[in-house]
């Protein structure tokens, strides 16, 4: 037993030895790799700059098309001029990256998206999803993931940019940006606007149903207030719900002030009594099927809610509240940027937003598809929040310092975690099984013995 | 010499699969960023030693629970007629032919404070109880889905007992209680073992299930764990430390349960 014990430690540690010398070298290949595209970033900023001037746009007015349709029937002569069949035969698949449900594809009443990419350009689409911003971020720092277009948050992608995971992008190979609106273009998160094509954005706003609420919903207060109590959901995660709080304490969601995330969290942690469940996609259940009256949510996953449960509403916070922007990247590692680059000016093709927006119900950044909205939607404050609400009221989430979200992180899991009642739990179950191995063991021996006899 | 070959491709299989990503683990939990040796990340484990421990509390009540259960489940299938038993195992595993996470989601709709069981409460105006978003539904959760685990090596080992021995204790007078006792249980000890190590080990390192059945307030270790790599804050050194202090006490309590399972060997 013990020699196989020994054996067991030997192998253990010659391992780490081992494992210990792939990890630098992993290190040292990785920074490599981050050097020889800093040196490319160079060359496609002046290509920008030769071939900022090329840029078509075409107009489409609801007028001009068949809005029965638009939805569910592609229209090749609704593309701009450009040219999807450059790499045709070079036998391309591209991998594609995006949050879940955040397409129009494989549902009954759109055209399939990436069907209708494959078809035009004969590249291959591998299409995956991922469910939070963190969990991209793992993959592509791993070296895990091999993508060539993701579709990060704002947040995520400032540190992206810092850490060289993603790469500049060249614009004239994507024509279609000049139709994004230019409230979108060089927001904080990506001041130059030299990495990123916005997708879709939105504000985190309030749904709750009209019949389980006590009082009037207006604002982050409610979701503190003890007429609420044991029927609040609340963000399963610690950005989210530290921009909240924060925005209910009246400071910046952006403070990398330790006294004002402590204040946060003594506020979480009142709150989290009055809290029924911690939640990011149950909440569809949860709310929809009225187990829950009130909670934050993303704008659009909220209109999807309220269309389908009449009995619901929501609430732009009064305090204010988080704006945010889902933009497509590239990673630094992709291996078909052209075509990547081809994939996101598809995106932008005034149809393909326009079936993508109307799938997901957010906002759009797309000039050309909010021409194509009715009446309705245009004055819908959750689909298109009015501007000085906006200017004034809300703030873009960029990267905080690494020790701010690891200090975040640690308050948030000290929410999260109650503490058990007795101090003593940890030391007397050490203390119990020691002598309980130590009574089995004399107890063995003194039976051996007797066996002997 | 020939079966040894034949091991080959497993034992290739666990080097590259278990124990270079194991020692990968023991690698990052005591190195920093910048991979230099450190063994504070096993001292910031003491914040968490609180949770480490109820998901030890949980995950051993949710195992006596299962043996308790399916003890008897394993012991009546495995007397059953040869054909019969084939049937009775099937539904035994039928869950399992259903996606982990979905069944996991269908507990949530069941236990809703709008949910199945409170519907038909309802009926009787009773309730509503409040079934979720508590520990009892995260043990429930490890019940459910970890029993068959618990059933399958019980009824493998039972199902070798012969019916002549529990026959030959009748017929020695032994009572019906002594048979479970004296007979049955003692030869089905390699089956409870193994289940109890099946049972134990998923579910004290789970966290989906805390998370959707403890409504993210009764968070295990491993959703801490989780946290350490999709959470705020990507920090690989602080999770491997605490998986690799979750390994070591699981391997503990191994041991310990090991050294009663010789002392009875011993009697």
């Amino acid at each position: 037993m013990k020699k196989r014990f020994v054996l067991f430690v030997t192998l253990m540690l010659s391992l780490v030895m081992l494992t210990g010398c792939n990890g630098n070298s992993n290190q040292s290949n990785s920074s490599a790799v981050s050097n020889t595209s800093g040196k490319d970033y160079s060359n496609n900023v002046s290509d920008k700059s030769v071939n900022d001037n090329s840029q078509t746009e075409k107009i489409i007015n609801r007028e001009d098309i068949d809005m029965d349709t638009i939805l569910s029937k592609f229209d090749k002569s609704l593309l701009s001029s450009y040219d999807y069949t450059r790499l045709k035969d070079k036998n391309i698949t591209l991998n594609v990256c995006n949050w879940g449900e955040y397409m129009a594809i494989n549902q009954d009443d759109y055209f399939d998206v990436n069907n209708e990419f494959e078809k035009l350009t004969g590249i291959n689409v591998n299409y995956k999803t991922f469910a939070t911003n963190e969990e991209l971020y793992s993959k592509l720092k791993s070296g895990g993931g091999d993508y060539d277009v993701v579709i990060p948050s704002d947040y995520m992608i400032s540190k992206m940019i810092k850490e060289g995971l993603i790469q500049k992008l060249d614009y004239s190979k994507i024509p279609n940006f000049s139709y994004i609106d230019k409230k979108f273009v060089g927001l904080e998160y990506d001041p130059e606007n030299e990495y990123s094509v916005p997708y879709t954005w939105g504000i985190v706003c309030i749904v709750y149903n009209k019949n389980m609420v006590k009082k009037e919903i207006t604002g982050w207060c409610d979701l503190w207030d003890e007429a609420n109590d044991n029927n609040i959901l609340m963000f399963n995660n610690p950005r989210d719900a530290f921009g909240i709080a924060l925005t209910y304490l009246g400071y910046s969601q952006n403070t990398e002030n330790k006294k004002e995330l402590e204040e946060a969290a003594s506020a979480l942690k009142q709150q989290k009594n009055l809290v029924q469940a911690y939640v990011m996609d149950e909440i569809f259940d949860k709310i929809g099927g009225e187990s829950s009256a009130i909670a934050p949510y993303y704008a659009g996953d909220v209109q999807t809610m309220i269309d389908e449960n009449p009995n619901l509403d929501f609430c732009i916070p009064k305090e204010g509240t988080n704006k945010f922007v889902d933009a497509a990247c590239i990673p630094t590692a992709a291996k078909n940027k052209e075509a990547a680059e081809m994939y996101i000016n598809f995106l932008n093709e005034v149809q393909v937003a326009y079936a993508n927006c109307d799938y997901l119900c957010y906002s759009t950044p797309h000039t050309g598809v909010y021409n194509l909205f009715d009446e309705e939607v245009k004055a819908n404050p959750l689909r298109c929040p009015p501007d000085d609400y906006l200017n004034e009221k809300t703030e873009v989430f960029i990267n905080l310092s690494d020790d701010t979200n690891a200090y975040t992180q640690e308050l948030w899991n000290q929410i999260k975690i109650e503490k058990s009642k007795s101090p003593w739990l940890v030391p007397s179950f050490l203390l119990i099984s020691l002598a309980l191995t130590i009574f089995l063991n004399i107890r063995r021996s003194r039976k051996k013995k007797q066996d002997i006899f | 010499m020939k079966s040894k070959i034949l091991a080959v491709p497993y034992i290739i299989w666990m080097i590259i699969f278990t124990v270079i990503p194991l020692g990968l683990v023991i690698f990052f939990a005591f190195t920093t960023q910048s991979g230099e040796f450190t063994i504070s990340n096993i001292v910031a484990m003491n914040d968490y030693l609180d949770v480490l421990f109820r998901s030890i509390e949980f995950s051993v009540i949710a195992t006596v629970i299962c043996l308790i259960l399916g003890l008897p489940v394993a012991y009546l299938i495995s007397r059953l007629a040869k054909g019969k038993q084939g049937t009775m195992l099937m539904i035994v595993i039928l869950p399992m032919w259903i996606n982990f996470l979905l069944r996991t989601y269908a507990w949530m709709t069941l236990l809703e404070e709008n949910g199945l069981i409170n519907r038909f409460f309802g009926l009787f105006h009773l309730g509503p109880f409040n079934l979720i978003n508590n520990s009892g539904a995260v043990v429930l959760g490890m019940i459910y889905n970890y029993i068959p685990f618990m059933i399958l090596p019980l009824y493998s080992v039972m199902t070798k007992i012969d019916e002549s021995v529990i026959e030959a204790a009748q017929d020695l007078g032994c009572s019906g209680f002594h048979i479970i006792t004296k007979i049955i249980l003692p030869l089905s000890k390699q089956g409870i073992s193994t289940g109890i190590i099946t049972v134990f080990v998923p579910s004290v390192s789970t966290f989906i299930i805390s998370r959707m059945l403890g409504g993210g307030t009764n968070d295990l270790i491993g959703d801490i764990i989780e946290s350490q790599f999709l959470g705020n804050s990507y920090n690989p050194h602080l999770g491997s430390a605490m998986s690799l202090v979750l390994m070591v006490i699981v391997l503990l309590i191994m041991s310990l349960f090991n050294q009663f399972g010789s002392e009875e060997a011993v009697i």
